[in-house]
């Protein structure tokens, strides 16, 4: 059964939705932007869940009033790395949160090959699972290409 | 398309509903003289405002180039305009957020190689929605040094104002001829600036006009002989070199409160607040620039 057709990565904010419209991601970037977070653009060409951390593009954006600014950058970041995971971030600095508020993919690489699911048999019929991207088998930068 | 004929719209309502009147009456409350520049402002006013109801009306519009360039001389006022225009773009409905964002050379141009692009997206991207004001725009070109980066810097701007007129706009001020030869030497800057304001220099009523609401702002007043002696140092002061307009008139005042001050500490009697408030003529004959005057030959 394919539950996930297409392999689309579902990761962060409307992941299982059709890719955001600039407009829409427009909308998205000033609901941040009225609350103070300060943007950042992120990518990444190794997709696995538990790789958190991905690269940033440029320094996080602070003190903006418009989205049309990060949307410029987001532009840029695509411009660069067409077929890598972009995705745009929402940092909250507020004293007790000071954490991601929004996280969500904005660009994604034309064919997404998906995850190999590793099972490994253990002692007393216990099973180890992996989760392996099979786009990460190559080397950084090869992927997606 | 079709209803566009038997529509019809009301301007002046919509000129009420936008609350631009009130921008502008303040700044002719406000803004002593300056004419051209008033004049063109109404203009600009009454284009957007007209586009507004074309658009509500299906008819196609484009909206503007508002890119300016503010010349003239030191003092006549570029800097205050420009802040007042964020607000009018703003109420017009042509920028979406209506802050200023005002910038010199030191903030677009980097000191390395790959520092200046960086530098000058940061600077846009604070400016989106807004107005970015670049102050003595003529130090981004430096013709003496062909490896300035200043021209890197100017060519990203260039493509930002063509490429997403709607999301900003761009003000350029500085002194006349030095705004020429910039302009002569970028004429894509030239070419993409659609307003090309004047800033004529003050009168001396003018001036003088000036200092009574920048004294009023302070609660200050001149007594009748100090109001006189300070039109005599106006004459004086604008045969003199560097002379500013409304900024040396409002130096001299800052420098007469001074003298007051002393004055008042000195003469060790009981004050009110109506002496506290009043400058007297002697505050304002003290100046150096009547010794001046008379030294010289003419």
């Amino acid at each position: 059964m394919m539950t996930n057709y297409g392999n689309r990565l579902t990761q962060g904010q409307f992941s299982f939705l059709p890719d955001l419209t600039d407009e829409q991601i427009k909308a998205q970037v000033q609901y941040a932007l009225d609350h103070g977070w300060a943007l950042g653009v992120e990518y990444t060409d190794d997709p696995h869940p538990r790789n958190t951390y991905w690269e940033m593009y440029g320094m996080p954006m602070f003190d903006l009033a418009d989205a049309a600014g990060v949307l410029m950058e987001i532009n840029n970041c695509r411009k660069t790395f067409p077929n890598h995971y972009v995705r745009v971030t929402a940092f909250d600095s507020t004293r007790g949160v000071e954490s991601l508020r929004m996280s969500f993919i904005v660009n994604r690489p034309d064919d997404e090959p998906g995850f190999k699911l590793e099972r490994q048999e253990l002692a007393g019929r216990r099973i180890a699972y992996t989760t392996r991207s099979y786009a990460a088998q190559k080397p950084e930068g090869e992927r997606y290409s | 398309m079709t209803d566009t004929t038997d529509t019809t719209v009301d301007l002046q309502r919509e000129f009420a509903e936008t609350g631009i009147g009130e921008v502008l009456d303040e700044l002719d409350r406000e803004l002593v003289g300056l004419k051209p520049v008033k004049t063109r402002i109404r203009e600009i006013a009454a284009l957007l405002l007209v586009d507004r109801v074309r658009q509500r009306l299906g008819l196609a519009t484009q909206p503007p180039t508002l890119h300016m360039s503010f010349t003239g001389n030191p003092g006549t006022g570029k800097t205050t305009v420009a802040l007042r225009m964020a607000n009018l773009l703003h109420r017009l409905g042509h920028i979406r957020k209506g802050h200023l964002v005002s910038v010199t050379r030191d903030d677009l141009v980097g000191q390395y190689i790959g520092h200046t692009a960086p530098k000058t997206r940061e600077v846009l991207k604070k400016a989106m929605g807004g107005v970015l004001f670049i102050d003595e725009a003529y130090y981004l070109y430096r013709p003496e040094n062909e490896r300035d980066y200043g021209q890197e810097a100017i060519e990203i701007l260039l493509q930002v104002m063509e490429n997403q007129r709607d999301d900003l706009v761009v003000i350029l001020a500085g002194y006349a001829d030095r705004m020429d030869t910039f302009f002569k030497a970028n004429p894509g800057f030239h070419s993409r600036i659609a307003h090309h304001v004047d800033f004529p220099d003050y009168a001396d009523e003018e001036l003088l006009d000036i200092a009574d609401v920048l004294l009023g702002a302070q609660n200050y007043r001149f007594s009748d002989e100090a109001r006189k002696a300070f039109s005599d140092y106006l004459v004086a002061r604008r045969r003199q070199p560097h002379f500013a307009n409304a900024r040396s008139v409002r130096n001299a005042l800052d420098r007469a409160r001074l003298r007051q001050a002393n004055r008042l500490f000195e003469s060790g009697m009981p004050l009110d607040a109506d002496r506290l408030m009043t400058l007297e003529a002697p505050d304002i004959l003290a100046s150096r620039v009547f010794a001046a005057a008379e030294g010289s030959p003419a």
